[in-house]
């Protein structure tokens, strides 16, 4: 069994007892939950698990009661709001797809681009080369070359939530946290986002909240279920699928 | 530096920029140079109300700048023209001197009939121009500095918002109808005498104000435009459609709004410094909730989010509120009521977005037309191909 310490020393991302409630309702009940570097994570579990608190508490939205939260060993993002996680390295994506529906897909990618955020930097901002070449490569990884000019208002459900991941992509972040991403995606969609994530996630750690087991199974990751607010289970899809408790609580008998 | 300004030179703006200084050069030539009985005579009067729609329309323009890209809906802007004002109205009290009615050199009258022994620490300064301008800028731009920090600091939105920039205008309303306030209360300020030397009430001193607030609307129309189209402006339009995803990309969404309604808020101020001695009278009425309400309607009905379209909105709204409230006084109110209603109903985009849009839509029908010409001519070929073989 490993210390504390070690699995902290080489995690990326890394809670511990973490709680906190809403009016006496606990969303999350001491959770503990490690992301390594590099790795692909599933997160499944029955609405109302915490999935998405987590996601919050993780990126600043909202402040845990109780618990520790760290990234990179030694960065406390409890003490952060979501704008200095955002440049710290950790995207997120949204259930609902949110892109900037009046600017169009090139747009909103130039936006996205991990550069400088202040005012004045904006305000002077000026397209290089190397920014150029950088949005044509994410265009050409989410697959929206051809559609470049477009408005992003005009674009299918689909490719709104490319977009997202392609402005998470912009943003070059170490740590990727995405809430469901292939809600409302056709079969032949939801294969392509697998094949995506797991491309970006060869080089970033990705967490991915997901209810479409079939996804998950296709992603073939290390899985963690939660269930009121803390782990059920946690390893390979077979292995959480089979334990009695996941079952009883979240897949059904 | 020089990409922000070429980046404002869009194809509209600069047609815009052109008519209002063509605007500039052409009204005070036609009120100078022509005989009064000439056709083409402007009296001193109709500049000097033109003049004062340009105030409106450039803090109409200011609105929109925080309205339609950044999605503040600020029903307080009357409140930084006001200040605008009163920081010019204090300029030219101190020109007055020794002749106002009681003949006192250093006390405006309203201070003299207030039992004031000396000028109050913050009428200090007004006495000279440079400074006075510079109050113009600053006032509005720190009490939008702080109520900004404040508001978007801690994340205060839409109706809320709205809710307390009216209050604000509101405080400062009856703020400033305190005798002791040292604004000459419910009067307010007027009786001014001299600009930099020259008789407010010369007609050219009333053209050269008016050339100057021409060239004002249209340095913050350039200003405006390489604003919002700069990358900050991108990410101000980001900030009112979806705000949680620009923070989340890193952006800090406060600092972005207050930049925005600092700058906005100057621009009301120097919209409220010009119209002053144009109209000759500032007093706490334009603290009115009513006003910053009617900038609101301006724009809407130029159509937000243009630019160009709240500078026409406040210009037709009114030249035809002084054109109703001359022929038929008693049914104005109603009339703009009833504009505002119909332009919600029937152009929620305005005036300036509905035509935008059209020609748009167009150019998108166009567009799919021309490739279905082009499918259709390669059709022919194919066939003319199969038939030659």
């Amino acid at each position: 069994m490993n210390t504390i310490a070690e699995t902290r020393s080489k995690s990326l991302l890394y809670l511990e007892n973490v709680s906190v409630s809403f009016d006496g309702f606990k969303a999350l009940n001491s959770l503990s939950f490690v992301v390594e570097p590099g790795e692909l994570r599933a997160i499944i579990g029955p609405n109302g698990a915490g999935k998405t608190t987590m996601m919050d508490i993780i990126t600043g939205k909202t402040r845990p009661d109780s618990g520790i939260v760290l990234f990179e060993d030694d960065i406390d993002l409890t003490r952060k709001d979501e704008a200095d996680i955002a440049q710290l390295g950790i995207g997120r994506k949204f259930q609902k797809p949110t892109v900037f529906e009046s600017h169009t897909v090139w747009d909103n990618l130039e936006l996205a681009l991990n550069r400088d955020r202040g005012v004045f930097g904006t305000l002077f901002y000026r397209l290089t080369p190397d920014d150029k070449a950088r949005i044509e490569e994410i265009l050409e990884t989410i697959r929206m070359t051809a559609r470049r000019n477009d408005l992003a208002a005009n674009l299918s459900h689909g490719q709104k939530q490319w977009l997202e991941i392609g402005m998470l992509l912009a943003q070059e972040p170490k740590l990727l946290l995405v809430d469901e991403p292939v809600a409302g995606m056709t079969d032949a969609e939801t294969t392509e986002t697998a094949v995506l994530l797991k491309e970006i996630a060869k080089t970033r750690s990705v967490v991915v909240v997901e209810h479409d087991m079939g996804f998950i199974r296709d992603l073939g990751v290390k899985v963690t279920c939660l269930a009121e607010g803390s782990v059920l289970a946690e390893g390979s899809i077979d292995f959480v699928s089979s334990d009695p408790k996941v079952i009883e609580n979240y897949l059904g008998r | 530096m020089s990409g922000f300004v070429f980046r404002a030179l869009e194809g509209r703006i600069v047609i815009a920029l052109a008519i209002i200084l063509g605007v500039a050069a052409v009204v005070p030539a036609l009120n100078l140079l022509t005989p009064p009985d000439s056709t083409f005579h402007i009296p001193t009067y109709a500049m000097s109300l033109m003049g004062k729609y340009l105030c409106y329309a450039l803090l109409a323009l200011a609105l929109d700048l925080v309205w339609g890209y950044c999605g503040i809906l600020s029903l307080g802007h009357g409140a930084f023209f006001a200040l605008g004002g009163y920081a010019m109205g204090m300029y030219l009290m101190r020109q007055i001197g020794p002749r106002g009615v009681y003949g006192n050199p250093v006390l405006p009258d309203f201070m003299v009939f207030l039992n004031y022994k000396e000028l109050p620490w913050f009428w200090h300064g007004f006495d000279w121009f440079a400074f006075a301008m510079l109050m113009v800028l600053v006032v509005p731009g720190l009490l939008a500095f702080i109520f900004g920090w404040f508001a978007f600091r801690s994340r205060v939105n839409g109706v809320y918002l709205s809710i307390i920039t009216q209050a604000m205008t509101y405080a400062l309303l009856l703020a400033f109808f305190r005798n002791d306030m040292g604004f000459g209360g419910n009067n307010g300020l007027t009786d001014f005498k001299d600009i930099l030397g020259f008789s407010v009430q010369a007609d050219g001193t009333r053209a050269v104000l008016f050339a100057v607030s021409a060239i004002m609307l249209a340095l913050c129309l350039l200003l405006a435009s390489a604003i919002v189209r700069s990358k900050f402006g991108k990410v101000l339009v980001g900030v009112r459609d979806a705000e949680s995803r620009v923070r989340f990309l890193g952006f800090r969404v406060e600092n972005i709004k207050l930049f925005t309604f600092v700058v906005s808020a100057m621009m009301a101020g120097i919209a409220g410094a010009l119209f002053v001695p144009q109209v000759g009278i500032i007093n706490p009425g334009e603290f009115a909730p009513a006003n910053s309400i009617e900038v609101v309607v301006w724009t809407a009905v130029g159509g937000r989010g243009t630019l160009i379209g709240p500078i026409i909105g406040a210009l037709l709204v009114n030249a035809g509120k002084s054109f109703f409230t001359g022929a038929f006084p008693e049914i104005w109110l109603f009339a703009l009521g009833g504009l505002f209603i119909a332009v919600t109903l029937f152009l929620p985009r305005g005036i300036v977005g509905a035509i935008q849009h059209g020609y748009k839509a167009r150019q998108a029908l166009k567009a799919a037309a021309e490739a279905e010409k082009g499918r259709g001519s390669a059709e022919t070929v194919a066939q003319a191909a199969q038939a030659a073989e």
